[in-house]
């Protein structure tokens, strides 16, 4: 499907804002194997729109897909902020008449979402010691969101998760003792089931827009959005991979465990002990070795072929590591 | 082998020439420049480290699996051995010997990382 985005930006800058509407300042921001971000905005005689378009690249199988539809996210956005949990706001859904394929548009929020400038950037000195506890916060309201019908969310808890990366390893092909040793491990650890709550699935340092003054401003990305068990949420944001170089730091390389767990039961959440933060930190790195196994074999096969897909390979060193970290400390 | 120049010096030099026409280029390719360049380094530090490391994780898993062998072969075992549960995390010194071995690994490929083994 060969699409011109910035002509359908255009039409689709009159469609939202009246005739007289133009584009400026459009860019693309990122482009991943299936979906692509812009930011871009709208002059109008009313006034000026910052805004974000997010477009899949690629056919989608909603089935087969771990992501969800743009339609979907749409839907959670809306059903996540009705409850106070910050997303940015949906402006638009596109449709057939916009020609720019599965595609939304939201507000564009003023922050930083660069993991290491928000850890280390004297800016957010005032604000970092309360990141942790806001994340808690959010997450609370989060998993209070009634799962919207039309998103038709998944179900994976740690079992599901486990089984799904356990075997894209073995299609690999790698041998990683490090990995092996996890995955049994983890298995045979596997927390007490809970009731399943709505997950954002991707709720790290990176996909967090922190407002300098504000603190946590907006949670970005919700297409891994599932049903599943709470702490998954809380652990991937401690997985050492989104600490960005602060690793004496466990909330996303800004905060604490114990703020993160009392901000999640100050917003009425479920108290979640740290022990089963910790396991799905382990998962957490361990799912994130696969997924850089996983770059690296887009390139091996063919499907990709940016050189940066072959460099990931290389950071599964990194998870093991942490998983090693992880072990040796007890779980 | 050659010596004049090593491989290790080829991959250098790309590297330092990489690095010096990276600020002509446009913002997706300098990124992608330096992905290239950190890719170059990880060859350089595998081809001066790289048997060193080889030797002595081939050290640390015989007496683990109780034989020696190649670095692919004990690896492998150990793997498999992992998988069937007949290693675990309780295994006298099992988790040291993957921690040295991991160290060594990622001096070659992330020397930068920093995780919570590295704290002080």
């Amino acid at each position: 499907m060969n699409v011109d985005v910035r002509e359908g930006l255009e039409k689709l800058a009159v469609r939202l804002a009246g005739e007289g509407a133009r584009v400026v300042e459009a860019q693309r921001l990122t482009g991943g194997a299936s979906m692509e971000t812009w930011a871009f905005a709208v002059e109008a005689p009313g006034g000026r729109q910052d805004l974000i378009l997010r477009r899949r690249t690629a056919p989608f199988d909603p089935e087969s897909s771990r992501s969800t539809s743009l339609a979907a996210e749409a839907a959670l956005i809306r059903a996540v902020a009705e409850r106070g949990a910050p997303a940015p706001p949906l402006v638009h859904l596109c449709d057939a008449q916009d020609g720019l394929g599965e595609a939304h548009v939201t507000r564009r929020i003023p922050g930083e979402t660069l993991g290491r400038r928000i850890n280390s950037d004297p800016k957010f000195d005032a604000i970092r010691g309360d990141l942790a506890r806001q994340c808690g916060e959010v997450l609370a309201r989060i998993h209070a969101t009634p799962p919207p019908q039309a998103a038709n969310l998944k179900f994976a808890d740690a079992a599901v998760e486990l089984d799904r990366y356990e075997e894209v390893y073995r299609a690999s092909g790698a041998e990683r003792p490090v990995l092996e040793l996890a995955f049994r491990h983890l298995r045979q650890h596997l927390p007490e089931p809970r009731t399943p709550v709505l997950l954002h699935g991707d709720f790290r340092n990176g996909n967090l827009i922190i407002d300098p003054d504000k603190g946590l401003a907006a949670v970005l990305d919700w297409e891994l959005s599932h049903l599943g068990d709470p702490a998954e949420d809380m652990g991937w944001i401690c997985t050492n991979s989104w600490r960005f170089g602060r690793p004496d730091r466990p909330v996303g390389g800004f905060g604490e465990y114990a703020d993160l767990l009392a901000g999640y039961e100050a917003a009425g959440g479920e108290p979640v002990p740290l022990e089963r933060v910790r396991f799905w930190q382990a998962l957490g790195s361990l799912k994130w070795g696969v997924m850089c196994l996983t770059m690296y074999m887009s390139w091996a096969t063919g499907t990709t072929a940016s050189v940066e897909r072959p460099m990931i390979g290389r950071r599964v060193s990194e998870t093991e590591i942490d998983l090693v970290n992880i072990l040796e400390a007890g779980l | 082998m050659i010596t004049h120049p090593k491989p290790e010096e080829l991959t250098e030099a790309v590297g330092r020439w990489i690095e010096e026409i990276r600020p002509q280029l446009d913002p997706r390719n300098q990124f992608l420049a330096r992905v290239a360049a950190n890719a170059l380094a990880a060859v350089t530090r595998e081809l001066t480290l790289g048997e060193e490391a080889k030797a002595a994780a081939v050290h640390r898993l015989g007496p683990i699996l109780g034989h020696g062998g190649t670095y692919e072969g004990l690896n492998w075992e150990l793997c498999e051995k992992l998988r069937a549960g007949e290693l675990d995390a309780a295994t006298p010194g099992l988790l040291p010997a993957l921690r040295a071995n991991v160290l060594d690994q990622l001096a070659i490929d992330q020397p930068n990382y920093r995780h919570e083994g590295s704290l002080p």
